[in-house]
Order: C-alpha cells, then sequence, then structure tokens
C-alpha cells in the first residue's frame, strides 16, 4: 500500500541562518466537458466564428432566467468522488457582483458559501513517497466573455461565445511546498479530470486555468506569511517558473526587513519575473448572496450512488491491481493508467491473453512509438484491435512466430489495417518459426561456406563471431529460426567441422 | 357595440357570429384612440400585428375550426413583459429602442390559446413604484377622475381595464403593483402564488418576489387566464411543477356556496396609524357579514407589521442592485458616449435610470455590502422566514386572510407630497403576500362616500391553493356583496 508523508522542502536561504518555507494553495478552473452551457442551452463551441455560440440567456437580456444543466452537476459528482471528497446534500449558487463589459449581467453566477463538492484529497508522488494534497472544496460556476483589447487603437471588442460555459473551481488547503509537489498535483488532477471525462484539461487551450496562492514562512514558526497570488500562468513549465522566482523575490524582501503585499501578480516568462496586476476590481466588495433564480440543488443519496455507479475504476486503484495481481512494474502499470484509452485497451486486450508483461511491454514499445509517430492521442484509434494485438503476442509466446517476425513482418501489416489476423498472416507469408533441425543446418552450412575466413578466425579463438554467423542464418531463414537453436546448431556444425 | 362583460360572454358572441375578432379589435383600436391621449396607458399600440391575430384567428372561425379558449379577447401588457420583435423598454430610458427577441412564456401562453395583444402598457420604471410618476413615459390618469392617481407600478394596465381599452391585462407584482392600481380603478387585480406562471419573460426587479398578475373587469377573466398562463416552466427554474387546477370551473360549481369558511384577520392592521377610518369602516362592516352568514372570522395575532415594510424594500432592492447591474450599455439599450469605460458605465446609467431606481439600487448595494450585509439583509432574510413560519400556521388553520388592498385612496396626481416613509408605507397590506409567496386578489368591492372612488378588499389563501382563493372570491361577490 503506499504510505502518507508529510514533506516539506526547506529552503536555505542566502543569509546563511535563516530557513523558509514555501506554502502553496493552488485554484484551478477546469472547463467542463459538456455540450451547453451552464445555465442555457446553447451549444459550447468556442473555437467558432466570435458571438455566435449565443442567445439572450447568455447575453443577460432582459427577461431571460438561468436553467440549470443538470449534466454539469453529474460531472461535478464524478471529480467529487473521484477526488474522496464529502457532497453535502444542499448546495446554492450566488451571484458575485463587478462590472466588466465581458460579464454580460454584472455578476457571475458562481458558489460562494454551499459549494457542491467538499474536501476531499488527491495522492501526489513525492520523492519521499506519496503525499496527500487536501481540498479546500470543489465549485461550479460559469465562464465570462472574452475582451480583446489589441485588435483595434481606438476600440475593444468582445466574444460572448465562452460567456456562461461551465466551470469547475478546484481549490487546495494551502499544502503544497515545491514546484514540483504542484506540478504533479497539476499533472494528477489533470489526469483525474480527463480519467472520468471531466474536463479535456488542456492548459495550453486554457481548459485547465491554475492560480497560485504563494507565501513563505520562516521554518521555525507556524505563522503563514503574506500569500501572493499568481495568475494567468499556461504551462505546467511557466507555473514551476514563476514559483521559483516568486519565493526568491518574498525570500530577498523579507531578508531586507521588508513587508510582503498581498496583492496579485502575473508571470513575465520572457522576462523570468512576476509583476503587480493591480486589478482594480479587486479591492471591489462583491456583494454576494443567494441567487434567487435557482432553487438550492438537493443532492440526494440516491443521486450519488448513480453516479458512483457510473463511475470507472480509479486509475490508482487499477494501478495497485496491476502490480499486485498481474504483477506488472510499477512503471509499465503507471503508463496503462496514463488515460482512459490505453487503459480500456488494455483491458480489453487482456480478455485474450495471459502474456500481461508482455503485452504491456508491446502496448508501450512499438505501439506508442507508432501512434507517436502518426500523431495519434488516444488507443481508441490504434489500428490494430486489442484482440488481434492479443493473437500476434499469443503467437509469440508460444514460440510459434519468432519476435522478430512479430515485429518486423506481421505487425507493420497489422498497423496497416489488415483484414487478416497475425495467424492468417503467419500462414499466407510462411513465416511459423522453422523447426526443421535438417533444413536449418543446411542454412547453417550455406551461410558458413560464403565466409571461410571469418570461420578460420572463429577457429582461432575469435568466438565472438558467433554472433555474425547467427545473424546471417537468421536473415537467410527470413526470421523464421528461433535464434536460440541457430546458436545450438552454428556451434555444433563448427566443431564438427576441422 | 357593447364589449362584452366577461371572456364566457365574448366566446358565446364569437360563437354566434355576434361580431369577429376583427370588429373587436378595431373597437379597442377606437377607444384607444380615443381616451389614451388624456389617460396615458398605453405606451405602444400594435394596431398591424393585432389586426393580423385577429385575421387569422377569423380565418380559423371561417374554416369551422374549433375555437381556442381565449379566442381574439383583446390583451394589453405591461411594458415589463417580453413579446417578441416588439419594444421592450421597462419605462426607462436605459432600454430605450429595445426590442424584446423572445416572447415571455406566460404570455405565448395566452397567444396560443387566441388572444390578441393590443399593446404594452406604462408603469413605473422597472416596476418601481406606486403611483405610475416614476416612468419615462409620464405618470397615467385615473379613468375615473382624471386629477387622481392611477397607482402603480401596473397604472397602465390597471386604467386600461377601467377604461375598457382592452379586455384584459397582464401586469406584475413584486409588492402590491397588480392590486394596488386595481384597487384605485375599480377593477380586479390578481397576483399568483410565487412560482405558479413562469417569470420568463418579465423584466426583473426582485426576483424572490416578482410576479406576472392578472387586472381585469371581471372574475371569470382572472381565473380563466391563471389557468391558461400558469404552470411549469423549464425556462424559469422557480417556477413550479404543482398541478394547475382549472380554476374557471370553480366559478360555476353550485356547491362551493354552501361552504363555511374560516377566516383570519390581523388586528393590528385595523390599528394601523396610516388607514383611513372609511376604508376601516367598510372592511369590517364585511368581516360582519361573514359572521352573519355562519363563517367563522377571528383575528388573529401578527407581530410583523412593523417589519413587513422595512424588509420588503431591504430584500427587494438588494436584489434589484443585483437584476440592474445588467443595464450596462454594453449590448442593448441606451449607451452614453464617454471617452473610457468608467465614464461610459457611470454616464449610462446616470443618465439612464430614473430618480427612484437610482435610489433603490444605492440602497440595495448598501444593503448587500459586506460591511452591512449581516445586520440588514441577512436579518431580513431571517424575519422573511420568521414571517413565513407564522404565515404557514395560520393558513393550517385558516381558509383566508383578509384585509383591505391599500389603507388609503387614490390620491391626487399633482399637488401629492408625501414624504418617503409614508409613501412606501402605502404599500404596507400588500408586500406581505410577496414576502411569503401567497396568492392574494384585489376584489373592488366600496366606494369611497367622498369621492366615489373605488376601493378594493383584499384576500389571500396558502400557497398554490389559488382554486380556493376564486371560490372565495366568488362566494363574496355573490352572497357578502348582496348583504
Amino acid at each position: 500500500m503506499s504510505t502518507h508523508v508529510d514533506q516539506k522542502s526547506t529552503l536555505l536561504s542566502h543569509d546563511n541562518n535563516i530557513l523558509y518555507d514555501t506554502v502553496i494553495g493552488l485554484e484551478i478552473h477546469a472547463q467542463l466537458k459538456t455540450n451547453t452551457k451552464l445555465f442555457s442551452g446553447d451549444i459550447l463551441a468556442f473555437a467558432s466564428e466570435p458571438n455566435t455560440a449565443i442567445s439572450p440567456i447568455v447575453l443577460g437580456y432582459p427577461g431571460t432566467l438561468p436553467q440549470l444543466n443538470k449534466a454539469t452537476i453529474e460531472l461535478a459528482l464524478k471529480i467529487g468522488l473521484g477526488c474522496h471528497a464529502t457532497i453535502p446534500s444542499v448546495s446554492y449558487f450566488e451571484r458575485k457582483h463587478y462590472f466588466y463589459p465581458d460579464l454580460p449581467k454584472g455578476y457571475q453566477i458562481t458558489q460562494n458559501k454551499y459549494p457542491i463538492i467538499q474536501g476531499g484529497w488527491i495522492d501526489i508522488k513525492t520523492p519521499t513517497g506519496l503525499k496527500k494534497i487536501e481540498l479546500d472544496h470543489i465549485h461550479l460556476e460559469e465562464d465570462a466573455g472574452k475582451a480583446i483589447h489589441d485588435l483595434d487603437p481606438q476600440h475593444s471588442y468582445i466574444d460572448f461565445n465562452r460567456a456562461g460555459a461551465p466551470l469547475l473551481e478546484m481549490v487546495t488547503k494551502p499544502c503544497l511546498s515545491s514546484e514540483l509537489e504542484v506540478a504533479n498535483f497539476i499533472s494528477a488532477y489533470q489526469k483525474l479530470l480527463r480519467w472520468l471525462s471531466v474536463s479535456d484539461a488542456d492548459l495550453e487551450k486554457g481548459m485547465l486555468r491554475c492560480d497560485v496562492n504563494i507565501s513563505v514562512k520562516r521554518t521555525t514558526t507556524e505563522q503563514l506569511g503574506t500569500r501572493v497570488e499568481l495568475k494567468n500562468l499556461n504551462s505546467i513549465r511557466n507555473i514551476k517558473k514563476a514559483i521559483s522566482v516568486e519565493r526568491q523575490r518574498m525570500i530577498d524582501i523579507l531578508k531586507q526587513g521588508g513587508v510582503i503585499e498581498q496583492e496579485t501578480r502575473g508571470f513575465d516568462a520572457q522576462k523570468d519575473m512576476t509583476f503587480s496586476l493591480r486589478e482594480k476590481e479587486l479591492a471591489h466588495d462583491y456583494c454576494y448572496f443567494p441567487e434567487p433564480d435557482i432553487p438550492p440543488v438537493q443532492i440526494t443519496n440516491a443521486w450519488v450512488e448513480q453516479v458512483a455507479k457510473q463511475l470507472p475504476t480509479l486509475p490508482e486503484q487499477r494501478q495497485l491491481y496491476y502490480t499486485h495481481t498481474l504483477l506488472l512494474t510499477d512503471y509499465q502499470a503507471e503508463l496503462l493508467c496514463d488515460n482512459q484509452s490505453i487503459g480500456n485497451y488494455f483491458e480489453i486486450a487482456i480478455q485474450y491473453t495471459k502474456h500481461h508483461q508482455p503485452l504491456a511491454n508491446w502496448m508501450i514499445g512499438p505501439i506508442k512509438e507508432w501512434l507517436n509517430q502518426h500523431k495519434i492521442d488516444s488507443f481508441e484509434e490504434c489500428p490494430v484491435a486489442p484482440h488481434i494485438l492479443a493473437n500476434l503476442i499469443n503467437l509469440e509466446e508460444s514460440k510459434k512466430i519468432t519476435h522478430d517476425v512479430a515485429i518486423k513482418h506481421i505487425l507493420p501489416l497489422l498497423l496497416n489495417s489488415t483484414a487478416e489476423s497475425p495467424t492468417q498472416i503467419a500462414e499466407r507469408l510462411n513465416l511459423f518459426q522453422e523447426n526443421n533441425e535438417e533444413e536449418l543446418e543446411q542454412w547453417v552450412r550455406d551461410v558458413l561456406a560464403t565466409m571461410p575466413d571469418k570461420v578460420a578466425e572463429f577457429k582461432k579463438g575469435k568466438l565472438g563471431l558467433i554472433g555474425l554467423f547467427v545473424g546471417a542464418v537468421k536473415k537467410k531463414s527470413n526470421g523464421k529460426a528461433d535464434p536460440q537453436k541457430i546458436v545450438q546448431i552454428v556451434e555444433q556444425v563448427l566443431s564438427s567441422t576441422k | 357595440m357593447i364589449p362584452p362583460k366577461n371572456i364566457l360572454e365574448h366566446i358565446r358572441h364569437i360563437q354566434n357570429r355576434a361580431y369577429t375578432c376583427v370588429d373587436l379589435t378595431i373597437y379597442y383600436l377606437e377607444r384607444i384612440k380615443e381616451h389614451n391621449q388624456q389617460l396615458n396607458a398605453f405606451v405602444q399600440v400594435y394596431a398591424d400585428s393585432a389586426l393580423q391575430q385577429a385575421r387569422e384567428l377569423d380565418d380559423h372561425i371561417k374554416q369551422n375550426k374549433p375555437l381556442k379558449r381565449l379566442h381574439g379577447v383583446v390583451i394589453g401588457i405591461k411594458d415589463l413583459i417580453a413579446y417578441q420583435k416588439h419594444p421592450l423598454t421597462a419605462a426607462s430610458k436605459i432600454l430605450e429602442g429595445h426590442y424584446a427577441p423572445f416572447t415571455a412564456t406566460a404570455l405565448q401562453k395566452l397567444i396560443d390559446e387566441g388572444a390578441i395583444i393590443i399593446g404594452s402598457q406604462n408603469c413605473d420604471e422597472f416596476g418601481m413604484g406606486n403611483s405610475n410618476r416614476n416612468s419615462i413615459y409620464g405618470p397615467v390618469k385615473n379613468f375615473l377622475d382624471q386629477t387622481k392617481t392611477s397607482g402603480g407600478s401596473s397604472g397602465g394596465s390597471a386604467v386600461a381595464v377601467s377604461a375598457q381599452l382592452c379586455m384584459v391585462s397582464l401586469g406584475t407584482d413584486t409588492g402590491g403593483s397588480v392590486r394596488q392600481p386595481a384597487d384605485f380603478t375599480g377593477i380586479y387585480g390578481f397576483k399568483p402564488s410565487y412560482g405558479r406562471v413562469s417569470r420568463y419573460g418579465l423584466v426583473a426587479y426582485a426576483s424572490s418576489f416578482d410576479q406576472i398578475g392578472v387586472l381585469a373587469n371581471d372574475l371569470y377573466d382572472i381565473a380563466l387566464v391563471l389557468e391558461i398562463m400558469a404552470g411549469r416552466d423549464p425556462h424559469d427554474d422557480t417556477s413550479s411543477p404543482l398541478v394547475v387546477d382549472s380554476y374557471s370551473k370553480e366559478l360555476t360549481l353550485e356547491n362551493t356556496h354552501t361552504k363555511k369558511y374560516k377566516i383570519a384577520y390581523f388586528d393590528s392592521i385595523f390599528n394601523y396609524k396610516y388607514l383611513e377610518s372609511g376604508i376601516k369602516k367598510n372592511v369590517l362592516e364585511t368581516i360582519d357579514t361573514l359572521r352573519t352568514l355562519g363563517h367563522t372570522v377571528e383575528a388573529v395575532p401578527f407581530d410583523y407589521l412593523d417589519y413587513i415594510v422595512p424588509i420588503y424594500y431591504i430584500l427587494t432592492t438588494a436584489e434589484a442592485s443585483s437584476n440592474l447591474a445588467r443595464y450596462d450599455g454594453i449590448r442593448f439599450g441606451y449607451r452614453a458616449t464617454a471617452n473610457t469605460l468608467k465614464e461610459q458605465y457611470t454616464k449610462t446609467r446616470t443618465e439612464g435610470f430614473g430618480w427612484e431606481v437610482k435610489k433603490r439600487l444605492m440602497l440595495g448595494k448598501f444593503v448587500l455590502s459586506s460591511q452591512y450585509l449581516d445586520n440588514y439583509y441577512l436579518r431580513s432574510l431571517k424575519i422573511r422566514q420568521l414571517l413565513l413560519t407564522a404565515t404557514t400556521d395560520i393558513f393550517a388553520q385558516y381558509d383566508a386572510i383578509i384585509m383591505p388592498t391599500v389603507p388609503m385612496h387614490a390620491w391626487d396626481i399633482e399637488g401629492h407630497k408625501k414624504n418617503i416613509e409614508q409613501d412606501y408605507l402605502s404599500d404596507i397590506f400588500t408586500v406581505y403576500a410577496n414576502l411569503v409567496g401567497i396568492p392574494a386578489m384585489s376584489i373592488p368591492l366600496y366606494r369611497h362616500k367622498e369621492n366615489n372612488m373605488p376601493f378594493g378588499l383584499q384576500i389571500m389563501t396558502a400557497s398554490f391553493n389559488e382554486s380556493l382563493l376564486v371560490q372565495f372570491a366568488n362566494y363574496i361577490l355573490k352572497t357578502v356583496q348582496k348583504q
């Protein structure tokens, strides 16, 4: 079983005697994978022409009302269950007020006091073992539109396609302590979101947006330092860099006896520094109050159970099964649990073969390599069906074909979407392993006859040349000969000739 | 041409081909032409689309298709209710030039049953007011005495019915905006239970209070229009899935007149300092009559009278400050010219909203600000909850509550000066029903001795018991009024 370790990265400041801890909490917004918006039946279409995926509801026209999209609630429940969280029986929406042109109603419908998911945790890897990262809560909210300021010197443009899109905001407790932990946490959460089909969670495409709350404190105290919020970080690389430079900035201030200001900062990747955003609305009073247009959301136990039933086995559980029961290595198990498509492929294939280790190696090795080369993300699009691959592995493992034949002669045909099965291909091309010793011996003799110099050198003691002989025989046999058998016969023939 | 007494009679006339839908529409269009300049009840008259509807409905009859339930009934709508491709301004400059891109669900249901929409009606800006003075279109005059106020905020809707400019009006009622002008103009005004009628397409003032209501000259019209427009609407998550009864049928049931009612009234209301003596006297007489007729009418303690107006204004202004945040000049309506974004917001809203609206938005922002939230907004919510419990307790024992609709009679349009306290306090008897979400109706029963102006009796029943409300109203008309 996994162990949970409390791990602190303690940093030695340049001022030799003082040690600082970094305390980090994350707020991660994920765009939900739904067909329609959070409070209207409008189709979600981010990439389409500006202001085409809109309606009177999304634009906040007089007389419109929000209609809660039930599918979003189920997605939130799924991720809540995936994070081992508590699901309160009642949650409700509130209005958060501020004025900005991309916010159609003058308020955002979000959750504040009673979020849909409370607590929970996600395990992450650290150099000293697994660490449990506790979550504060997860809530649902609507996205705003997009204000575009750089198209025209005189005017700003607004695209409302994104307005009303459902977002899931996850807030961790301030329990992360290094950029490595942050990166691992984001990856783990990303993986879970994808695994449960809750979000595509692509950071670069803005489907996942991560704000970092960071503070530093002396190791000797429990008292947390003043925190700074880092915003607009669009890759894990930038998040790590931003944390690193911000921590250094804070320690430098403290070293010089300065005071850290509570503020929101952005990150300039070119200059490798953070800078104050000084957004005016941050000092704003959001005047939260319960959204009167949406009755409180009641979550019955029956509903939770129904969602739980549909939940796929979580990656962590599946990984344990692979390592403990199927006896795969940690490395293999982790890769096979990276996403649903590779996981499902493996799950289907093991119904057709008991050779789990070779199956894992084939998938992680040649198959994945081929998919990567062809820029295919998903095993669902692999031209070799799981049971076909299993068939191929069974042929090899039962010594009917050699590995060489499997990989060089059969796999390329399979990847080319042939209708034939590996067995049919092997039959048609006469690729079954050659076990007829007489024929093998003839091939050996033929090969050795073509290189008398090498045979002489071998006999003088250059024993390494055996590899050359075996390779040549293998080639002559078209890969059909069992390499071990070839070695045996080559040795026999060489020792019998003077 | 004599206009029909009610929809029942109208349908009979249509059936007998006494007149066509076009005839009736033209009749009301002529009435509007004749009176509206003085009364200022309609702000838009939809002659073309109304006549188009009328012609289609007449064709329908010519083809001997069965009549729709509101076949050719001529209806006016308050300028807060969305009617697709028609202007929707909330009597505010901020919605200048705005056309509704869709039709309110409640209105669509009426149209589907053959209602003809003749125009949109004057009101207080966003429904905020009780004299129809806070309108970009100016005040509405009371048809019965043009020096008197129509009341508000559905002033235009009430006067249009009272002056026979249409058969029925749809108003909106957040704190009495249907019942109070009905009281002042001598007609029926009805506010359904919260959630009974979809609010989709009703321009929001205070979302947890607003309901679309009906104004009519006859109880039957109220009942029929209500049963058609009520019911669950997927566009409004707060609309109730409860079954809608056939309220108009209640009126034709004979046995209802034998029922002995248990009726409650609040003693504190009859001791209210601004209650005019004439109104008090008439309503107390009705209470006596009901007792004489063998009904139980009892005073029940009600300790919340002093709280209901303050909490009403705290909660409604809070919701209004939020609901009206969308009027920023970016996507629709009025936009001031400005050089910066902040200036555009400020100028648009300063120039676009009237004084009363701005006052309420500021009040609302204040009570929601984090510093005052606990003392005002949250405390008011708690009192609202207490009020709800007290009301549930009352209806566990009583069928109905009765009280006057308004403590005073229609005041003069000119020279009328009330202080803000008195102005807001005149809503005291009507806001209660909105605070607790119960249905309430003003029935035109009385006349003031001094000036012969009408006023009404207000009756209320438990939430979603509109059937009983209609039955009880009918009983009062058929029996009590005749005593």
